[in-house]
């Protein structure tokens, strides 16, 4: 199966019951199928005139209660950006999934990058945090997309699957479990106020239609829902809620594979450029390489870092000039190596082997 | 094993379906690992088409192709660009009705297209004559392996000419083969 449409079967597993999008290259795949199968299943599926539009339906969607979704790539991603916002502000939890091409603007539509890691994390304006997941296989393509789905539901935020053009079209094999675990969305308890929330940080949902009613609004807004957009306090509260919900949980959601811990060349990589790292471990067997893959690049995973105790030099591969790199800068005081690779093809095992030898 | 396979074509000969048949051949089948890529832009649409799947009874890990041992290369323009420089010990089926170069390694010759049109009366089936070429000259697959995906993969209707399609391959392959 492609990996575009392993994300599809992956939403559709995950309880996915809305699509709204507007259809771009290399994500079209994501829609065509989604398409295909949702009103079979009981589900809506809407092409909106603009991917402006098309996050603003997801918001609606999952307002009603829904599981809700769209794909997009660069140029349709920029344009979400601000009901990204809104969705972390109003606690409305969707799954945006880019698959990544080249850009800045239209760029490369047909080829594979990973230029969106950072605008992912900041893209929309003010303070927030935000969950990405990011596959390096068509089967996680669908396992990362139940993931995203369960994560965006337990925290009431937008998650986003940071695709790739190459693990996004390539097709190989794909193994569906029988039973897909799935969560939902806490409910809304009567008595209580709509955005007051308990220890972890996340209200209960008072879906529409359920007979609730509630105030959603972008504003700075206290617990009823209600604007109160001048006490700093209030504001204040409220921002460190959003960021705290998702920063307090890291210890229980990141989630990476750890090769070789004890290596002094160690890689980290997300996405497609892993596949090339795991094919230089695998013909260098006796050169103890480490390997941090992360699957979940934000919140970022620093503490995994320290788990490599005798790394001498972080090697990270990415089809950028570098973006989770600087983060991996932020958190050690090693070296850390880019290997920046633009323009669409993937970094070859021998380029990569060979940056380990130049270290030696 | 790891096997790389390239097909090359124009656009509009299956180039692509003929590599994803393959692929699923060796997953759902014969129980081996697939990867399945292709040259994804605007000269997929009329140009030279290329596709690729790497088989192995490991887990595949780096998913592109790097140095094809099979080549099947449909159209002269898709041999110019994506067939020419094929390595001295790879083998290579060229469709013989719309390839004129030959390469400088092993080789054969199929006329699919001719074959498709003449016997079969549908130019559209030539990607599967090529596939039951493959097959019969490689065993890369199955021959049952391949018979069912390619079951899996066409249009209701059209079953059993594309059966007669792979079946002709087959015996394309064993007629070049034995000259």
């Amino acid at each position: 199966m492609q990996g575009n449409t392993a994300c599809a079967e992956g939403a559709l597993a995950a309880g996915c019951r809305f699509f709204g999008g507007y259809p771009i290259t290399p994500s079209t795949e994501v829609a065509e199928h989604m398409a295909l199968r949702l009103p079979k299943m009981g589900g809506v599926f809407i092409q909106m005139e603009d991917e402006i539009a098309s996050i603003a339906a997801v918001i609606g969607a999952s307002w009603t209660g829904a599981k809700a979704m769209t794909a997009t790539s660069g140029p349709g991603f920029s344009l979400m950006m601000e009901n990204i916002g809104y969705a972390v502000m109003t606690e409305t939890p969707c799954v945006i999934v880019n698959v990544q091409r080249g850009g800045p603007s239209t760029g490369q539509p047909t080829l594979s990058a990973q230029g969106d890691m950072l605008q992912c994390r900041f893209g929309s304006h003010g303070d927030y945090s935000v969950i990405a997941l990011s596959p390096a296989s068509v089967q996680e393509m669908f396992d990362l997309t139940v993931e995203a789905f369960n994560l965006a539901e337990r925290f009431r935020i937008p998650v986003f699957l940071m695709a790739d053009e190459i693990i996004g079209h390539m097709r190989e094999r794909l193994i569906i479990p029988d039973h897909v675990p799935t969560n939902q969305r806490k409910p809304y308890e009567p008595g209580s106020l709509p955005f007051r929330a308990g220890e972890d940080l996340v209200p209960g949902f008072p879906a529409f239609g359920k007979g609730y009613g509630v105030h959603v609004t972008g504003l700075t807004h206290d617990e009823r829902g209600y604007p109160c957009a001048t006490s700093p306090k209030l504001h204040e509260d409220l921002v460190k809620r959003l960021v705290g919900k998702v920063e307090g949980a890291r210890g229980s959601i990141t989630s990476c594979d750890i090769l070789n811990p004890d290596a002094e060349m160690v890689f980290v990589s997300y996405g497609a450029p892993s596949r090339t790292v795991q094919q230089v471990l695998h013909d260098h067997p006796d050169e103890n390489i480490g390997h941090l893959r992360l699957k979940m690049v934000w919140p970022f995973a620093e503490m995994f870092l320290s788990r490599f105790t005798n790394a001498e030099a972080f090697i990270v591969p990415e089809q950028n000039l570098g973006q989770i790199s600087r983060e991996i800068e932020r958190h050690t005081d090693k070296d850390v190596v880019t290997v920046p690779k633009l323009g669409g093809d993937l970094h070859s095992p021998g380029e990569l082997y060979a940056v380990v030898e130049d270290l030696k | 094993m790891r096997h790389e396979i390239r097909f090359s074509g124009f656009g509009g000969q299956g180039i692509i379906l003929a590599a994803v048949i393959l692929g699923r051949a060796a997953v759902m089948y014969d129980n081996k690992y697939a990867v399945q890529t292709q040259v994804y832009g605007p000269e997929a649409r009329g140009g030279a088409s290329m596709s690729a799947v790497i088989i192995d009874d490991e887990p595949i890990l780096y998913p592109k192709v790097v140095t094809p041992d099979i080549y099947v290369i449909m159209s002269q323009e898709g041999f110019e660009k994506y067939g020419i420089a094929a390595a001295g010990e790879a083998q290579m089926l060229v469709d013989s009705t719309l390839v004129h170069s030959r390469p400088s390694c092993r080789y054969i010759e199929i006329p699919a297209t001719r074959e498709a049109r003449e016997s079969l009366g549908r130019d559209i089936v030539a990607n599967i004559i090529m596939l039951g070429a493959l097959v019969a000259s490689t065993g890369i697959v199955s021959r049952t392996a391949i018979e069912k995906a390619i079951l899996d993969s066409v249009p209701k209707g059209t079953e059993s000419l594309n059966v007669k399609a792979m079946t002709r391959g087959f015996e394309l392959a064993e007629e070049a083969m034995s000259r």
